[in-house]
C-alpha cells in the first residue's frame, strides 16, 4: 500500500466554516494560513474591509482567536493600544495582529500604519491585497494596478481604467527599516506559513503583503483564485520576497510567464489593448529585473 | 428574532461560531468526487477558502452543508477527480 | 500636598494619582504640558504606563480603545483641532461602552486659526455619548478626573468622560491646589476591572456588525448608561467629598441662587469672574445668582427645571454658537425650563469666542440686560456680546 501523504501545513483550522466571503475568496485563504501558522496565542484586529463583514452578524463569529474591530483608518493605532495594554498588564506569549484591505493599509490606513512602524509596535501587520475597496463594490484604490478596470475608473468612452501605478507599500515599509516584511501568496501555502512562523519570533514591527484574489472585483472564475495566485508569481507580478533587516531576499524567483497568462483570466482587464499588455510587460520585467539587482547589491 | 435591550452585553461581543450560517444554500454548482481516483494528496482540503473540507483519517470529505461550490478544489485537485455538477442536476 | 500648578499639570497629576495604564497621546496647543508631565511621570518610573507618542488624534483615541478593550485604564488629552479629527472614533469609544477618561483643553475652532478660549470644540461633541464637564478652577480639574474615573467605570454606566479645562486660562495659569496622597486615593478609586475584555484564549468579537432589527437596542442601552451616569456622579461626588474634603455642588452649581430674581447660567472659568460680579451686585442689594453648568452632558435637566420655576430670568451666556440655531446651552435651559408652570424669561449671550476676554463690566452689564428684558416679559433674540459694529457698547 502507497504511503498516505502527509499535510504540509498545520492540520488545526482557526477559522470556522460559514463565513459570508464569497465562494472563491482569496481573502478567506489569506486569513486561514495566518492563524494555522500563528496559532492560539494571537489576537487580531481588523477594519472596516470585506473581514469586518466575512465573519457575519452579531453575536456570530468565524474566527478561533479574538478579533477586535476598529475604524477603518486606525489599525495601526489599534493594534499599537493592544501591545501597549498587553505589556502592562504582564501578559506574554501573545501575537498581536492586525489585518487589513489595500485600502485601509496604503491609502486612509497609511498614516497609522507608519506610525505603527516607526514606533516599532511589536505586532504584525498583514494587508490582504484584492487590488481595490472591494468591500463597498470594487472602487479603486491605492493599490490597483496600472491597466485595471474598477468601478471608479470605468472604461467608457475615453478608455478609462486606472492609469495610476500600484503603490509600493513592501518599500514604503523597507524605508521604515522594520526587522521583516514578507510577500506571500495563497498559491504558496508552505511559504506563506513559512514567512508567518518567521514572523512570529520576530519582535518590533513585522509587515506581511497578500495577494488577495477577489472573484466578482477582478471578474474571475471563482475556482481559478489558486491558480491566478500562482501565475502572479509566475509572470513576477507578484514576484515572493522577503526583506529582512532591510536586506532582499527573493524566496521564489518563479517561472517567468507572459503576463498575458495573468491578464487574461480576469475581466478586469480584458479592455487593454496589445500595446498596453505589451507596456505592462515591459514594466514588469523591468522591475523584477530591479528587485534581482536590489537582492544582488545587498539592499 | 429581536432580543429585548436587557438581554445584551453592553456592546455587541459575538461569542457564537459562524457555524450556525448554512452557506451551503448558496451552491449553484457542487463538487462531486470519485474516491476511487482519490489519492488523499490533501491538496482541495489546503485550498478550500471556507474549511469546508475536513480531513477523517487523512481522507478530504467536503461538508456540503458549507460548500459554496466555488471550484476550487475541483481546478487544483491533480487527479481530476473532483467534477462540478449543477445544483439542479445533482 | 498643596502646591502650586497649572491646569495642565492638574490634569497630569490626576491621571497619573488615578494609575492610568496607557496613554496614547498626540501634541496640541494649549494641551502639550498634560502629555510632556506624563511623559516624564512615566520616564521617571512614577507611573507605571505605557506612553504610546501616536501620530495623530484619532489615532490617539483609536489606541486608547484598544488598550481599553483589553482591560487596561487608559487617558488622553486634546484641544480643538485635535479633539474634532478625533470625532469618529470619540462615537466609537462611547458605541463601544468604554469608560476612557480624555482631557479637552477648550480651544476655538479654525478658521479663524486661534489657539485662545471657546467652547465650540466641546460643544460640537454633546452628541457622542461622552460625559461633559466643564472646570472653573485647576483643583476642579484634579478632583474630577479621579471622580469620573469612578463613576465611568461603574457597570451601570460604563461611558466615556471629557474633562474641560478653558484654554490657557486654565491649562497655563497656576492656582494652589491640593494633591491628595496616592493611597487616599486608592481607596476612593479601585483599579479597573471590566465584566468584558479582549483576552488571549478567548475567541470573542468586539465590535460586531449589527442589523437593523436589533440595533435599537444597543442605543438604548447606552442611554441608560447615560441615564445612570446623572444619579452615580451626584453619588460618587459625595463619597469623593467624604474623603477628600471637596464638592462642587453637583450637575450644576448653585451660588447665590436661592433668593435671586434673575440668574447667569454659564460653564467654565468665567463662572469664576461671575461669581464676583454676584458678589458684588448682592453688596448693592441687587437680588442676582449664579448656575454654573459643571456637566453638560449629562444635562442637569431636573436642576434648570428646579431654578426656572424659582426665578423670572436666566441669562445664559455660551462660549460657543451652534449656526442655524442658538448657543447649545442656551437651547437646554430653555427646553429644561419650558416644562414647568412658571416659565422665566430666557435669553441667550454669545460672548468670549476665540478668547474675547469676558471682564466683569460685561458680566454686570448682562446682569443688567437680564434684569430689563425680564421685567419687560419680552421674548429676547440671540444676543452676541462685545462684537464691533454692533450698535451696543460693553466696554
Amino acid at each position: 500500500m502507497a504511503v498516505m501523504p502527509s499535510v504540509t501545513i498545520p492540520e488545526e483550522e482557526f477559522t470556522y466554516p460559514g463565513s459570508t466571503g464569497c465562494p472563491g475568496c482569496g481573502a478567506n485563504l489569506v486569513m486561514r494560513y495566518m492563524l494555522k501558522a500563528l496559532g492560539e496565542r494571537t489576537i487580531v484586529s481588523i477594519p472596516a474591509c470585506c473581514w469586518a463583514v466575512m465573519p457575519g452578524y452579531w453575536p456570530v463569529g468565524c474566527l478561533g482567536v479574538p478579533l477586535l474591530y476598529t475604524a477603518f483608518e486606525a489599525t495601526g493605532a489599534s493594534i499599537s493600544g493592544l501591545r501597549a495594554a498587553l505589556d502592562v498588564k504582564g501578559v506574554e506569549d501573545v501575537t498581536v495582529v492586525g489585518f487589513a484591505g489595500d485600502g485601509g493599509t496604503v491609502d486612509i490606513g497609511l498614516q497609522a500604519l507608519s506610525g505603527a512602524a516607526e514606533r516599532r509596535t511589536d505586532a504584525i501587520y498583514v494587508m490582504y491585497d484584492n487590488e481595490a475597496y472591494m468591500n463597498t463594490g470594487i472602487q479603486r484604490s491605492g493599490s490597483t494596478p496600472w491597466g485595471a478596470w474598477t468601478t471608479t475608473t470605468p472604461i467608457g468612452t475615453t478608455h478609462g481604467f486606472k492609469h495610476e501605478f500600484k503603490k509600493d507599500i513592501m518599500a514604503i515599509m523597507q524605508a521604515h527599516g522594520i526587522p521583516y516584511a514578507a510577500t506571500v501568496s495563497v498559491a504558496h501555502p508552505e511559504d506563506f506559513i513559512k514567512k508567518i512562523r518567521k514572523a512570529k519570533d520576530i519582535k518590533g514591527f513585522r509587515f506581511i503583503h497578500a495577494l488577495s484574489p477577489c472573484p466578482p472585483g477582478w471578474r474571475m472564475n471563482p475556482a481559478e483564485t489558486v491558480e491566478v495566485a500562482k501565475l502572479a508569481v509566475d509572470t513576477h507580478i507578484f514576484p515572493l520576497y522577503e526583506i529582512e533587516q532591510g536586506k532582499i531576499h527573493v524566496t521564489r524567483k518563479g517561472k517567468g510567464v507572459p503576463v498575458i497568462e495573468y491578464l487574461k483570466l480576469q475581466g478586469r482587464f480584458s479592455h487593454l489593448t496589445e500595446a498596453e499588455i505589451d507596456s505592462i510587460q515591459t514594466a514588469v520585467d523591468a522591475r523584477y529585473k530591479l528587485l534581482l539587482e536590489k537582492e544582488a547589491s545587498g539592499t | 428574532m429581536t432580543k429585548s435591550y436587557e438581554e445584551l452585553p453592553l456592546t455587541p461581543i459575538s461569542t457564537e461560531p459562524s457555524t450556525t450560517n448554512l452557506t451551503g444554500l448558496w451552491r449553484v454548482i457542487r463538487p462531486v468526487v470519485d474516491k476511487e481516483k482519490c489519492k488523499k494528496c490533501k491538496i482541495c482540503w489546503k485550498f478550500c477558502p471556507d474549511a469546508a473540507i475536513k480531513l477523517v483519517d487523512g481522507e478530504p470529505v467536503i461538508d456540503l452543508r458549507y460548500c459554496k461550490g466555488c471550484g476550487i478544489c475541483a481546478f487544483e485537485c491533480p487527479q481530476k477527480c473532483i467534477i462540478m455538477v449543477r445544483e439542479d442536476e445533482a | 500636598m498643596r502646591m502650586v500648578m497649572t491646569g495642565n499639570y492638574a490634569s497630569a497629576y490626576g491621571a497619573k494619582l488615578a494609575k492610568v495604564e496607557v496613554i496614547a497621546a498626540y501634541p496640541i496647543t494649549p494641551q502639550t504640558s498634560i502629555v510632556e508631565k506624563l511623559a516624564e511621570f512615566v520616564s521617571s518610573g512614577e507611573l507605571r504606563a505605557k506612553f504610546i507618542p501616536v501620530e495623530s488624534e484619532h489615532s490617539a483615541m483609536a489606541a486608547c480603545i484598544a488598550a481599553e478593550t483589553a482591560g487596561a485604564r487608559t487617558y488622553t488629552a486634546t484641544s480643538s483641532q485635535g479633539l474634532t479629527l478625533m470625532h469618529e472614533v470619540l462615537m466609537w469609544a462611547s458605541g463601544a461602552r468604554l469608560p476612557i477618561v480624555m482631557t479637552n483643553v477648550s480651544r476655538a475652532m479654525a478658521p479663524p486659526w486661534s489657539v485662545w478660549v471657546d467652547h465650540m470644540d466641546s460643544i460640537a461633541q454633546r452628541d457622542t455619548g461622552w460625559l461633559q464637564f466643564f472646570c472653573e478652577s485647576n483643583q476642579e480639574v484634579l478632583d474630577t478626573i479621579i471622580m469620573a474615573y469612578k463613576v465611568c467605570e461603574s457597570s451601570g454606566v460604563m461611558l466615556p468622560a471629557m474633562i474641560i479645562e478653558d484654554a490657557f486660562i486654565l491649562s497655563h495659569t497656576s492656582e494652589p491646589v491640593s494633591v491628595p496622597d496616592q493611597e487616599l486615593v486608592d481607596s476612593f478609586l479601585p483599579a479597573y476591572a471590566p465584566e468584558y475584555k479582549i483576552e488571549v484564549g478567548k475567541p470573542m468579537g468586539f465590535g460586531s456588525l449589527v442589523k437593523p432589527d436589533q440595533y435599537m437596542e444597543f442605543r438604548y442601552k447606552a442611554m441608560l448608561g447615560m441615564k445612570e451616569a446623572r444619579n452615580r456622579f451626584l453619588s460618587v461626588e459625595q463619597e469623593f467629598k467624604h474623603i477628600f474634603g471637596r464638592e462642587y455642588g453637583g450637575l450644576l452649581e448653585h451660588y447665590r441662587c436661592d433668593d435671586a430674581e434673575v440668574v447667569l447660567a454659564c460653564a467654565g472659568s468665567v463662572a469664576s469672574t461671575a461669581k464676583d460680579v454676584v458678589d458684588s451686585l448682592r453688596a448693592r442689594g441687587i437680588r442676582v445668582g449664579l448656575a454654573r453648568i459643571r456637566a453638560f452632558r449629562p444635562f442637569p435637566h431636573q436642576e434648570f427645571r428646579a431654578l426656572g420655576a424659582k426665578v423670572d430670568g436666566i441669562a445664559v451666556l455660551d462660549r460657543s454658537y451652534t449656526f442655524g440655531a442658538a448657543g447649545a446651552m442656551f437651547t437646554e435651559v430653555k427646553a429644561s425650563a419650558y416644562s414647568g408652570q412658571n416659565r422665566p424669561i430666557i435669553k441667550n449671550y454669545i460672548a468670549g469666542l476665540g478668547g474675547r476676554d469676558i471682564t466683569p463690566k460685561i458680566i454686570e452689564k448682562i446682569f443688567e440686560d437680564i434684569q430689563l428684558v425680564t421685567k419687560r416679559r419680552e421674548e429676547p433674540d440671540v444676543e452676541w456680546v462685545d462684537v464691533a459694529g454692533l450698535p451696543r457698547r460693553w466696554r
